[in-house]
């Protein structure tokens, strides 16, 4: 015996091919070879499973919160040599573990700026636009003020992480992660 | 499994002797256990005792399912309409009102709706339907078209059935004088005809 195509409607009522068939028909295929049958318990199944899921992830979430304010602020660490970086220009470093991309920006001959380079809306890298005064996230459209790191326009809600710096004896250094919620 | 294409199941209701076997037989089934999913139709009651077994002639185009607003009613690769699947059936009864062969049943108590599926546990591994394996004169008759026309040699099956405007093809055959083989059945003249049997209860009653 040969399978029905599976997508196909087998029998029509009156015989003509299934193009000349109303819609319905399509939507509601009577041949169950045809039918996506969710049954109630396997939705009640997916809807349990799935809250479950999201419960264990906000267990989660919160435990790692925990563990990060116990874990206090990073060491600190030298990111650049101040004759390394003219001003307006931008570096990028990683603090404080090396995949947490971070950008220093000198905007003047004291004044120094550092953010995680990470979009706080869903975390594609920012670009400096140092003579605009912006941060500009390519993803969505997402801007972030320059001396604040607050953003400004697009998508983005919460404000980059900021990166404490220190000047002394000729070098920058990183001293701590700023996260801020507004 | 799919039912073997080459057995057919044959109604032949000039054999049927009203002995209700099927009837019994059928709530032993498996797929529909302790429901009958079968009935006897009295032909004309008042003039004879002629009955003929009414079961689900799977149709091409099942009105049933078609009427049905949850979707509900669905038929497998071999054209077997099955039961309503329960987690879709609302009850509503649509498909009892719709069905030209009076055939679906409506379990209120079980809210759905449930018919004749051809004994599907024992059809798809090819064996006979309950009623089929039980009817002592095989009005009900399940197997390949070689037997039916080497048993029954004044008959022939006919497949198309029509009531009004409505023409119903079906994978159950019913068997006609051969002679007098119609393209169709026309089920609505029919009902109107007076019975043969009439005539005859009249002559007795008479004398
Ligand atoms: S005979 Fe009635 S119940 Fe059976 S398939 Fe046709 S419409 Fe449906
Ligand atoms: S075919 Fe099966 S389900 Fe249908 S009446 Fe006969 S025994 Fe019952
Ligand atoms: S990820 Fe930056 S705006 Fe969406």
């Amino acid at each position: 015996m040969t399978r029905p195509d599976l997508n196909q409607i087998v029998r029509t009522p009156d015989g003509r091919p299934e193009v000349e068939q109303p819609k319905w028909r399509r939507d509601f295929p009577i041949d169950l070879p045809q039918d996506e049958y969710v049954a109630r318990r396997d939705f009640t199944k997916f809807m349990v499973l799935t809250s479950l899921a999201f419960a264990v992830g906000q267990v989660w979430i919160g435990i790692e919160n925990w563990r990060r304010r116990r874990r206090g602020q990073p060491p600190i660490a030298e990111i650049a040599k101040v004759s390394d970086v003219p001003i307006g220009s931008t570096i990028t470093f990683a603090y404080p573990q090396p995949h947490d991309a971070c950008l220093l920006v000198r905007t003047g001959e004291l004044t120094w700026l550092a953010y995680a380079q990470e979009c706080t809306h869903l975390a594609c890298a920012v670009i400096p636009e140092v003579d605009k005064g912006q941060f500009r996230c390519p993803c969505h459209h997402g801007y972030f003020d320059l001396t604040t790191g607050r953003p400004i326009a697009g998508p983005p809600r919460r404000p980059l992480p900021r990166i404490t710096l220190d000047v002394r004896n000729g070098a920058v250094y990183a001293t701590g992660v700023e996260e801020r919620t507004a | 499994m799919p039912v073997p294409e080459h057995l057919e199941f044959f109604i032949d209701p000039s054999r049927c002797i009203g002995c209700e076997s099927c009837v019994q037989a059928c709530s032993e089934c498996d797929t529909h256990r302790g429901h009958s999913m079968i009935h006897l139709e009295y032909v004309e009651r008042s003039r004879t005792t002629q009955t003929t077994p009414v079961i689900c002639m799977h149709c091409d185009s099942p009105t049933c399912a078609e009427v049905c607003p949850a979707d509900a009613i669905k038929r497998t690769e071999d054209g077997v309409v099955q039961s309503a699947r329960k987690p879709r059936c609302i009850a509503c009864s649509n498909c009892v009102l719709a069905c030209p062969f009076g055939v679906p049943k409506m379990k209120s108590d079980l809210e759905l709706m449930m018919k004749c599926d051809m004994c599907y546990d024992r059809s798809s591994v090819g064996k006979k339907p309950m009623c089929a394996s039980v009817c002592p004169s095989q009005a009900l008759f399940f197997g390949t078209r070689e037997e039916i026309e080497r048993l029954r040699k004044r008959s022939a099956a006919v497949n198309r059935f029509r009531f009004g405007n409505q023409t119903v093809t079906t994978k159950v055959n019913m068997m006609v004088p051969r002679d007098a083989r119609p393209e169709y059945i026309d089920v609505a003249a029919a009902m109107e005809e007076d019975s043969l049997g009439g005539d005859i209860m009249l002559n007795v009653l008479s004398t």
